[in-house]
């Protein structure tokens, strides 16, 4: 296994002292890299001022104290495998911790044999150059995040390289876990995933730290493209620790009738950013976006969201469900843009906030921006409480409040993640929900 | 339904005078301290009303346009080039008989017969910036209502004007708050004494009529305790080639138990910049409800709000927006829940038609420990044509259980069976396209008062003119 030469002195430096030298990368990436990075430099933090940062608590983003990833032991290592479980079947799995690769189970030989390419990304880099350029953050980070969208491009070393081939279905999920591992840490999560023309495939992502306490900040981007009549889910389980300062770009590009569907658990980390962009290309093309949230203690989850109607007859969904306890916070920014000449767009958006307690706040700034006509777009937006009368049905039947406040808030989760239509993710989801609960009461 | 409609440009003739006026006073164009001293000399303002209007200027000076995330169309205005106070020099008139001959006709011209008089509680004119023509019926004025220009009221009811005055809309509330708070000029002062219901609507029709002129007029209203009234306001300008501005502040006061409407129907013509604040502070049990319609303007952005500062107060807001070509309509509402089982309704409809662009903005806040306070929106989008655009931002921040907030938002077309259907009963597309409009906007307008739900379908009708087929 080819890894990266993390000695001490790489890794005790600050993220903003710049890239850092890694040996085997080809020349233009490492061009790529700074070029990033001036970029990073060249644009100014984020403003509360700055309408895509509305709400949210930018002071959480100062980058100083977060170092780079050192080196992990065999120790370290032996302790992350033990750890990383998830679902009990899968296709594939790669574990990274600290954006070094642990472990990697690749996908059977028959897969290998249709041309799926299953592999860390400084290899497909080198490997599938061609590929590999084409797609790699070829959009625009769109939703604010600009200037970290650059800097994990400065800085990512590591990742998920996935490429499908035409008609290839592969049944059982990929799984990826991305660990964090000590004080200060960084990583730069990358998930690069290519399906070509009617292949389909689902792909589980865990975020999780080693130590539920320790600080630390991760940047991620995921570029995930749907083929031509293609089928992608996505699922994101975000369990980072309770001091981590979290951001997620993801980008989804669906092709004519492609459909890709994304689903985000959000119970992790201090503040939590996730921006999602979905690019409807080509036409009769759909993509489902949901968002499940449990916000606790004084948990931040900022969601950023746009549906892009580029091409006509496409169709998107959104679905966003947060459940805030104590001081906990939640905004949504969402926008559905139709372009010019996007006709016959249909698209949702629905953000469903459940307020249990007197100090959450829940901030909802539904978006639409239609310049086509023959259009039919709708958005809702609900901030409210627990019904009255579910609760008193509930303490008649002799359950006690938060038993029953815990059932209610799992019923109107479960609404969501119902929708993934694919039970076993659903169960492991499910009880990543109930272990957060159990731990919060 | 064909998606390559071609939409034409409507008849404005109607409303598109000028006639010659001269100008008694004219503090020139640009905005310096010697034009804010000009002004106050001209009006014979208080102290501390200059104090007022310099501060505003410091402010206005001082804050940068909010294009970051306003439309950038704001650029185009040149202050230097504008002129912000022209009178006719003569003081508020009290009789229909001392108005001048011309300044009559153009009133004609405006649809106000002058039998509407007798039907109307009282006609506040506003030519350009001075109060030309104020009456009030006598029965009102035996009720101990006090409608007067601003001037007037801050000049002979100080006590109770400065009370409120700049206290709802401070002057830094944005640049053209504080733009208005510098050369304010006209508007009307209302106030409603304890348990008084003014049963007719008080009206007052405003117009801009010098090139490069803005208005500035300034409004407040004051309803003291379990008093009711409504307030009308309609507008329509004359044609001009350069961008004109206007820019007005209007402050409710309801205090217990009082009720307030305040209606507009603005339909300025599409080269008017119509930026204008417009906030109502609602006390205990009071109620504030704006009706508010856009049909004219080049960009008109207007966010009525109410602050529901005491407890079962109620805020009301229901818009309309017409955006034709080349107009860009960017309204919508802001409600403040302060206070325990507060209550707010947004309903607002826009329709876009040729290169029209309407933009629905909102802010619903209730903040942490209140109790039962609910808000409801619900906005709907119409575009009529392929190159029709429409958006919608709302914001909204809840803290807190106990409180229901809900937001609906929609987007569509006239429906193609729709139309067929009318069609069919020997309708043009024309007709039945308008006839559909209408339809849209039908139970919001059945909520304005008779005359102006008469005169707003009519308006529709015009501007839905030749915009299919």
């Amino acid at each position: 296994m080819s890894s990266i030469a993390h000695d001490e002195t790489v890794s005790s430096k600050g993220i903003l002292s710049g890239p850092i030298e890694l040996r085997d990368l080809p020349d233009w990436f490492r061009d790529q890299q700074h070029a990033a990075w001036e970029k990073f430099e060249s644009i100014p933090r984020p403003t509360r001022k700055d309408q895509p940062w509305r709400f949210s608590n930018v002071d959480l983003l100062d980058l100083a104290p977060f170092k780079f990833s050192p080196a992990l032991s065999d120790d370290d290592r032996a302790n992350v495998l033990k750890y990383s479980r998830g679902l009990d079947r899968f296709a594939g799995r790669l574990i990274f911790a600290g954006d070094q690769l642990i472990e990697r189970n690749v996908v059977s030989d028959d897969l290998k044999k249709r041309g799926v390419i299953f592999q860390p990304l400084e290899r497909a880099m080198i490997e599938h150059a061609d590929l590999f350029r084409k797609h790699f953050m070829s959009q625009p980070a769109v939703l604010g995040s600009a200037k970290f969208a650059a800097l994990h491009k400065a800085l990512v070393s590591n990742g998920t390289f996935l490429f499908v081939p035409r008609g290839v279905e592969i049944e059982q999920p990929i799984e990826i876990f991305h660990w964090l591992r000590g004080e200060g840490v960084s990583v730069f999560p990358h998930l690069l995933l290519i399906t070509d023309e009617l292949a389909k495939v689902t792909v589980v992502e865990h975020f999780r730290s080693c130590d539920a306490r320790a600080t630390g900040f991760a940047c991620g981007v995921n570029d995930l493209i749907a083929g031509p009549g293609a089928k992608v889910t996505y699922v994101c389980a975000q369990n980072w620790g309770e001091n981590v300062v979290a951001l997620q770009m993801n980008t989804t590009t669906v092709d004519h009738d492609a459909s890709a569907m994304s689903l985000n658990l959000n119970l992790g980390s201090k503040y939590s950013r996730f921006e999602s962009l979905s690019r409807l290309v080509g036409e009769g093309g759909r993509s489902d976006l949901l968002a499940v949230a449990v916000a606790t203690n004084e948990q931040e989850f900022d969601a950023r969201t746009l549906q892009d109607h580029i091409s006509p007859r496409t169709a998107s969904d959104l679905l966003y469900k947060n459940a805030l306890d104590d001081r906990a916070r939640c905004t949504f920014g969402g926008l559905i843009r139709v372009e010019p000449h996007a006709h016959f767009t249909d698209a949702y958006q629905k953000v469903r906030n459940l307020l249990l307690s007197d100090d959450s706040e829940a901030n909802s700034m539904p978006g639409l921006e239609i310049l086509a006509d023959n259009v039919r777009c709708t958005h809702g937006a609900t901030s409210g409480q627990i019904n009255e009368d579910e609760m008193f049905y509930l303490h008649s039947r002799g359950i006690p409040t938060k038993v029953a406040q815990r059932l209610i808030v799992t019923g109107f989760l479960n609404d969501v993640i119902q929708r993934l239509d694919q039970p076993s993710i659903a169960d492991y989801l499910r009880g990543l929900i109930d272990q957060k609960f159990a731990r919060s009461r | 339904m064909k998606t390559e409609n071609k939409a034409v440009d409507i008849n404005r003739s109607i409303g598109d005078f000028h006639y010659k006026v001269d100008y008694a006073k004219d503090a020139g164009s640009g905005l310096s301290e010697k034009t804010i001293h000009y002004i106050s000399d001209a009006k014979e303002d208080p102290d501390w009303v200059r104090e007022f209007r310099l501060r505003g200027l410091k402010t206005f000076l001082e804050k940068p346009l909010p294009t970051h995330w306003a439309s950038k169309d704001l650029e185009a205005i040149d202050f230097d080039k504008i002129r912000y106070y022209l009178a006719s020099g003569d003081a508020a008139k009290r009789t229909w008989e001392e108005v001048p001959e011309d300044i009559k006709r153009t009133f004609e011209r405006l649809g106000i017969p002058e039998q509407e008089r007798k039907f109307l509680a009282g006609v506040e004119a506003q030519f350009d910036s001075e109060a030309v023509y104020s009456n009030i019926k006598k029965a009102v004025g035996e009720q101990g209502v006090i409608f007067v220009g601003s001037t007037e009221g801050l000049k002979n009811h100080p006590d109770i004007f400065r009370k409120w005055f700049g206290k709802v809309i401070p002057i830094a509330d944005n640049k053209f708050s504080a733009l208005n708070a510098a050369v304010f000029s006209g508007g009307s002062f209302i106030y409603v004494p304890p348990g008084v219901k003014v049963k007719h609507p008080l009206q007052a029709y405003f117009r801009i009529n010098a090139e490069n002129f803005g208005q500035f007029e300034r409004t407040l209203i004051i309803a003291d305790e379990g008093s009711e009234v409504t307030y009308m306001e309609g507008c329509t300008a004359p044609k001009f080639e350069t961008t004109t501005l206007h820019s007005a502040v209007v402050e409710l006061v309801a205090l217990k138990g009082a009720k307030i409407q305040y209606i507009t129907v603005q339909n300025w013509s599409a080269n008017v910049f119509n930026l204008v604040t417009k906030r109502g502070l609602a006390h205990e049990d009071a109620e504030i409800k704006w009706i508010d319609c856009n049909i004219g303007s080049r960009l008109t952005m207007k966010y009525p709000g109410v602050v529901l500062k005491g407890r079962k107060a109620r805020g009301e807001v229901l818009s309309i927006a017409l955006a034709n070509n080349g107009q860009h309509q960017d309204t919508g509402a802001k409600m403040i829940h302060a206070a325990d089982e507060t209550t707010s309704n947004i309903i607002s409809k826009s329709i876009s038609i040729g290169t029209g662009r309407a933009t629905y903005r909102g802010l619903v806040h209730v903040p942490k420990h209140l109790k039962n306070c609910k808000n409801n929106t619900e906005c709907d989008a119409l575009l009529i044509n392929s190159t029709s655009r429409t958006d919608t931002y709302p914001a909204i921040t809840v803290r807190g259980t106990g409180n229901a907030v809900q937001h609906e938002a929609s987007v569509s077309q006239v429906s193609a069976e729709q139309i067929f259907y009318m069609q069919q009963r020997g309708l043009t597309e024309a007709q039945a396209m308008s006839l559909s409009v209408n339809g849209f906007v039908n139970d919001l307008v059945r909520q304005f008062p008779m005359e102006y739900s008469v005169e707003l379908k009519r308006l529709i009708e015009l501007e839905m003119e030749g915009s299919v087929g």
